[in-house]
């Protein structure tokens, strides 16, 4: 079981929680809009702090209120996509991508995982088709663009888990096709564990190995 | 142009400007990112007393450095009984009341440098593994850049004319403590000295003007990159 999530935070006057638990593939949260999705991931990545509950993926316990566990953001390996691609805008493309890197590298000595570095960075570019954009500023790319550089950078920060924000919001339709296709390749070729939150039907039925209705 | 003793005293009103807002810049950019991202109990006290020597008259200000530099005062004391030194009738005084008297304004430049950096930034960096002090480096400092330098300008003007405290705490000695401001004011004093006020004066605008344009000038470069999210 790739999450098992349980969680409760109250924000001002509203009540988020949310159960469930995924299976390989992509789980897809479904709710409408203003429900707390984000608030969700958030908790999942360790930037906001449930009330209570527990949060774990893949067999790891990231937060545990009653056991007083609380891995810190940056030790969770969350490639988190967020809803708007938030490059960092004072760095070229290339550079963004790499941000992630040196905890790829590292994750790699300690897990054994396949090659990271130079090979992983190439096969991302390959698969997001990232090579025209590599020397660019961020400024300059278009929204289908950024958001295809901010799944890559987060593909190669090493992570254990990916958490997508509304990924296909704010594109038009070719570029939703698009977007969706990639999301499907990576789902299907980088199998890793997925956690997808959308407010659209058609997209949580198309992308969803299972969708959980919060 | 400038006769021997004037050019001293631009010598020395770079050396104890520059000196007080690199001094000040560390101290300065903590301030500013602790009122901008923190969030502890007595905050409003410290921006309080950050902000004391913009509003408190400068004569007071001096008065209370010297107080706590004076050879039994506080830190004065230390200074001497370990290291021998005094900044009193010094450079390094005027340059310290110049530092006080700057940090104010290098510390509200910079804090709204800081405020602008979107924390949304921040968090992104943070899932992708780089620990907070990785995330000030890489991208709360860079990302604050313009604003830091601006602060920085403001502070070197600021200290450059910086008049009541330093006379105040270091009072006026030719070639140590007689900066811009100190000369005009003592050449105005004397007879017959119209054409030094004129020619002092001109290099303080001067001065000042360097600094705003540079600070606008990188401002600007620095700026255009750094947009939209």
């Amino acid at each position: 079981m790739s999450f098992d999530v349980d969680i409760a935070k109250r924000l001002g006057t509203t009540e988020i929680s949310a159960r469930f638990s995924g299976g390989e593939g992509a789980t897809v949260l479904f709710a409408p809009s203003g429900a707390g999705k984000t608030s969700v991931l958030n908790m999942v990545a360790g930037l906001l702090r449930p009330d209570r509950g527990h949060v774990r993926v893949g067999g790891d316990t990231l937060f545990d209120a009653a056991r007083r566990i609380d891995v810190p953001a940056e030790r969770r390996r969350a490639g988190y996509v967020f809803q708007e691609p938030r490059l960092f805008p004072h760095l070229r493309v290339q550079a963004n991508l790499r941000y992630g890197g040196r905890r790829a590298t590292k994750a790699h000595e300690t897990a054994q995982q396949e090659p990271g570095g130079a090979q992983a960075e190439a096969d991302i570019v390959r698969l997001l088709e990232l090579a025209p954009l590599l020397d660019r500023w961020p400024r300059t790319l278009s929204g289908g663009e950024a958001r295809r550089v901010a799944i890559g950078r987060a593909l190669l920060s090493g992570p254990a888990f990916l958490l997508l924000d509304e990924p296909l919001a704010s594109l038009d339709r070719a570029r939703r096709e698009e977007a969706m296709r990639i999301i499907e390749r990576v789902r299907d070729e980088v199998r890793l564990p997925m956690l997808i939150v959308t407010h659209d039907p058609q997209e949580a039925e198309r992308l969803g190995t299972q969708v959980v209705e919060l | 142009m400038l006769s021997a003793a004037e050019w001293e005293v631009v010598r020395l009103s770079l050396l104890v400007g520059g000196t007080a807002c690199l001094a000040a810049l560390p101290l300065a950019f903590a301030l500013a990112w602790l009122l901008a991202r923190g969030r502890f109990p007595g905050k409003l006290l410290l921006d309080g007393l950050v902000h004391l020597p913009l509003v408190v008259p400068p004569v007071v200000t001096g008065w209370v450095l010297l107080l706590f530099f004076a050879p039994n005062g506080p830190i004065g004391g230390c200074l001497e009984r370990w290291f021998g030194v005094t900044v009193l009738f010094r450079w390094t005084g005027a340059a310290i009341a110049a530092g006080v008297m700057a940090l104010p304004l290098m510390v509200r430049a910079m804090r709204l440098s800081v405020e602008a950096v979107d924390p949304r930034l921040e968090s992104a960096a943070r899932t992708l593994g780089a620990s907070r002090a990785r995330v000030f480096r890489t991208i709360t400092l860079p990302l604050s850049l313009p604003g830091l330098t601006a602060g920085m300008v403001l502070g070197f003007a600021r200290s450059v004319g910086e008049f009541g405290a330093t006379i105040t705490f270091v009072s006026n000695v030719p070639g140590e403590t007689e900066t811009l401001p100190l000369a005009i004011y003592a050449a105005l004093q004397r007879p017959g000295a119209e054409e030094t006020v004129w020619r002092l004066a001109a290099v303080s605008v001067a001065l000042s003007l360097i600094a705003l344009t540079a600070s606008e000038w990188l401002g600007r470069r620095w700026g255009r990159r750094l947009h939209v999210l």
